[in-house]
């Protein structure tokens, strides 16, 4: 078959892009734990203006669809006389959006987690900071470890939507594949779509192990924990 | 910062496009992703693989490449399709994987008792599952469903890049024209948000309409999904 | 010489709800008093007024000479001088037993690590645990997890500890264990408040019951006294009926 000798030529090239995909899914998941985690706790341990605050944040970083999050964060900031990389503007924009919906995930943790915890932490003489740090974060993130591995899921096939801004991911590839040789259109974008599959797969298997690791024995979400939900 | 009026009766015909899309595509999701579902659950073997390899495919490679798949794959071995064609299956396609995950979660919740019930007094396992089962499994995947709604409305957006003038494509050509993109991106950013706020207490209604007594949403939707009750927020997610 | 603890004229209130209703006393270094009542009389609360985990509405504290209820007092402080001992335990779910116990001297007290672990394995070996260092709260049965949690207690050298309920939520071949560590503790010279309903125990090493009901103090004396001849009908009433309920156990 000719044309699945060609698109083994192109497969470097595709592999290459792919690992742009990879780059900007650290980039943005670093981007969305840190400020996902920091949202969670004004949510729940902050006054009730700063709560209501963080959660309107999550709230409309979940509801303003991600593609109109790049635009935003790619061509606004020309405007006060910056200019952003692409690949910036994703991490921005995607780590964000991811922001909100992982705020939401360990603010699910960490009411989960019951009062008696933050009770003994204080009843030692820890100060509520030093508590939520020490006693309570540890245990939210364990909890919150299979939400999460939605979460990321869902984040690595979103690293495509970088196209968008001009990003040399992996599907600006495959267009430039169909633009050059247009018989090799659909194997790629094939080859592409399986590389995700492959990443998400590995994804999850990994973070099942981080799971297993780390878990506590006798400490679960309730309720279901283990989702069948392959991640979003 | 120069914001014209000019914009909201185009962003509207946008905003109208993005609706239509939405609604096939999740009518589609319905259709397909129940009978996804029911197959997953109720299937001899090789039907329950053929569907899990579908939802597999559909729920772990990325939407943009299926939409691409269905606009620019299709075309090169010989099936061509219209925009707005490609957008509501590639869309379609993709949601009903999803919703048949939930259905079929839902369809489990309901439990092998009521199944083994409606059997018991002679009904034909197509009708059980269809009066008895579904109905209350219905109930039960509705805020996970309600939370998929919204998440095609703003995947949606992903149809500009075929050329589709939806909310987003035209907001992009609006904004090209002037170079007004921070503008018009937060005119469209107000609406998705106003859209999507609207819909979610349309959902929030619905659900409270159609409750039955005793029937939890227990269903396995992920952790996040669980922040969906009591205060409808957009849960679920990417795809 | 100052009451190592001194309440006074405590009152709370859940809503309309008045659960303390103008309770005080006070208790000297070494001693261990122990609070008896019906259930829902403000018994837990009044030990989490106390420590301020629950704010009374009225009413001061002392420990020593620092007045806890007092709004500039650093109430960190004072914490870290009082033990608690829930009825639940709450344990540290993610950290093991020796990680529970010293946990507070490294984080609160600015403990070096190996000083903490130190002094985390002594500690665990006063309740009889160094062997079950390792092991997580939910491998640990419910003994055992009461008994590290008043390790974690002691390692903070506390002035004073509070228990509430200890062995309420324990299976009842589980109590023994945990009520040995606590005699061990009143004999060894620390100063206790436990709210408790075993009786056996009241009576072996208290040196003074208070018998609380509907959110005052009805009666309080030493034990001997309040189990031969109460003074108040509703302390006899009361008692006659828990030790039926729980019976003599004499430790």
């Amino acid at each position: 078959m000719q044309a699945l000798h060609d698109v083994a030529q192109y497969l470097p090239m595709l592999l290459r892009m792919s690992l742009i995909n990879i780059a900007l899914l650290g980039s943005l998941i670093a981007v969305g734990f840190t400020v996902g985690t920091l949202v969670a706790v004004v949510q729940v341990y902050g006054r009730r203006a700063a709560s209501a605050a963080a959660g309107t944040y999550a709230w409309m970083f979940r509801s303003v669809p991600s593609l109109v999050m790049l635009f935003l964060f790619y061509y606004a900031p020309p405007r006060f006389g910056v200019r952003v990389s692409p690949f910036l503007a994703a991490t921005l924009a995607l780590g964000l959006c991811s922001s909100a919906y992982q705020s939401q995930i360990f603010r699910g943790a960490i009411q989960a987690i019951s009062s008696g915890q933050m009770q003994a932490a204080r009843s030692l003489g820890m100060g509520r900071p030093r508590a939520v740090i020490s006693i309570i974060l540890p245990q939210a993130f364990r909890l919150a470890i299979p939400g999460w591995s939605n979460e990321f899921s869902s984040v690595v096939k979103d690293t495509t939507l970088a196209y968008v801004v001009g990003l040399n991911e992996v599907v600006r590839a495959t267009k430039i594949i169909n633009d050059t040789r247009y018989d090799l259109t659909m194997p790629a974008l094939i080859v592409t779509a399986l590389l995700f599959l492959v990443m998400t797969n590995a994804g999850n298997l990994a973070l099942g192990g981080v799971e297993r690791r780390f878990g506590i024995p006798g400490l679960q979400m309730p309720g279901r924990t283990r989702t069948t939900d392959m991640g979003r | 910062m120069t914001f014209r009026w000019d914009w909201l009766p185009k962003l509207a015909e946008g905003l109208l496009l993005t609706v239509e899309i939405t609604a096939v595509c999740v009518a589609i999701g319905i259709v397909l992703g129940t009978l996804l579902a029911a197959g997953r659950v109720y299937g001899r073997r090789w039907l329950r693989l053929l569907c899990g390899v579908y939802i597999e495919f559909f729920r772990g490679t990325p939407l943009l490449v299926q939409v691409f798949i269905v606009y620019f794959g299709l075309p090169s071995i010989g099936v061509t399709l219209s925009a707005f064609t490609s957008a509501a299956l590639a869309l379609g396609l993709n949601t009903a994987a999803y919703q048949a995950e939930y259905l079929r979660g839902a369809l489990q919740a309901v439990g092998s008792g009521q199944l083994q019930a409606a059997r018991s007094v002679g009904m034909p396992l197509r009708q059980a599952v269809w009066s008895v089962v579904f109905p209350q499994a219905f109930r039960i995947v509705l805020p996970a469903w309600s939370n998929e709604l919204i998440q095609m409305l703003k995947y949606s957006s992903i149809v500009f890049t075929i050329t589709l003038y939806d909310l987003m494509g035209m907001g992009k050509k609006l904004a090209a024209k002037h170079f007004t993109y921070l503008e018009v991106f937060l005119v469209v950013a107000l609406f998705y948000l106003a859209v999507v706020l609207i819909l979610t207490q349309l959902l929030n209604l619905l659900e409270r309409r159609t409750r039955l007594p005793g029937l939890g949403s227990d269903v396995e939707a992920p952790a996040k999904y669980r922040l969906w009750t009591p205060l409808r927020r957009p849960g679920g997610r990417g795809r | 010489m100052n009451p190592l603890l001194r309440v006074e004229d405590l009152h709370k209130r859940y809503g309309k709800e008045k659960v303390i209703r103008g309770v005080s006393f006070s208790l000297e270094r070494g001693e261990t008093k122990v609070v008896i009542g019906p259930s829902g009389t403000g018994k837990s609360t009044l030990l989490r007024c106390i420590n301020q985990l629950t704010i009374p509405d009225k009413g001061r504290v002392w420990l020593e000479d620092v007045e806890i209820t007092h709004a500039r007092t650093n109430i960190n402080h004072v914490r870290a001088q009082i033990g608690f001992v829930f009825q639940n335990f709450n344990l540290f779910t993610h950290l093991t037993a020796l990680g529970n116990v010293r946990i507070g001297p490294i984080k609160v007290k600015g403990m070096k690590k190996d000083e903490a672990t130190k002094l985390a394995m002594e500690e665990l070996a006063r309740v009889g645990l160094a062997d079950k260092a390792d092991a997580f709260p939910a491998e640990l049965s419910g003994g055992q997890q009461q008994r590290v949690s008043i390790a974690r207690a002691l390692a903070m050298t506390p002035k004073l500890i509070l228990f509430d309920e200890p062995t309420s939520a324990l299976d009842p071949e589980l109590i023994g264990e945990v009520l040995q560590v606590m005699i061990k503790l009143a004999q060894e010279g620390m100063t206790m408040l436990v709210v408790s309903h075993e009786m056996g125990f009241a009576r072996s090493v208290a040196d003074e019951i208070i018998f609380m009901e509907k959110g005052v103090i009805v009666e309080q004396c030493s034990p001997k006294l309040m189990f031969t001849c109460p003074s108040q009908p509703r302390t006899a009433e009361f008692l006659h009926k828990i030790t039926e309920l729980y019976g003599e156990t004499e430790k």
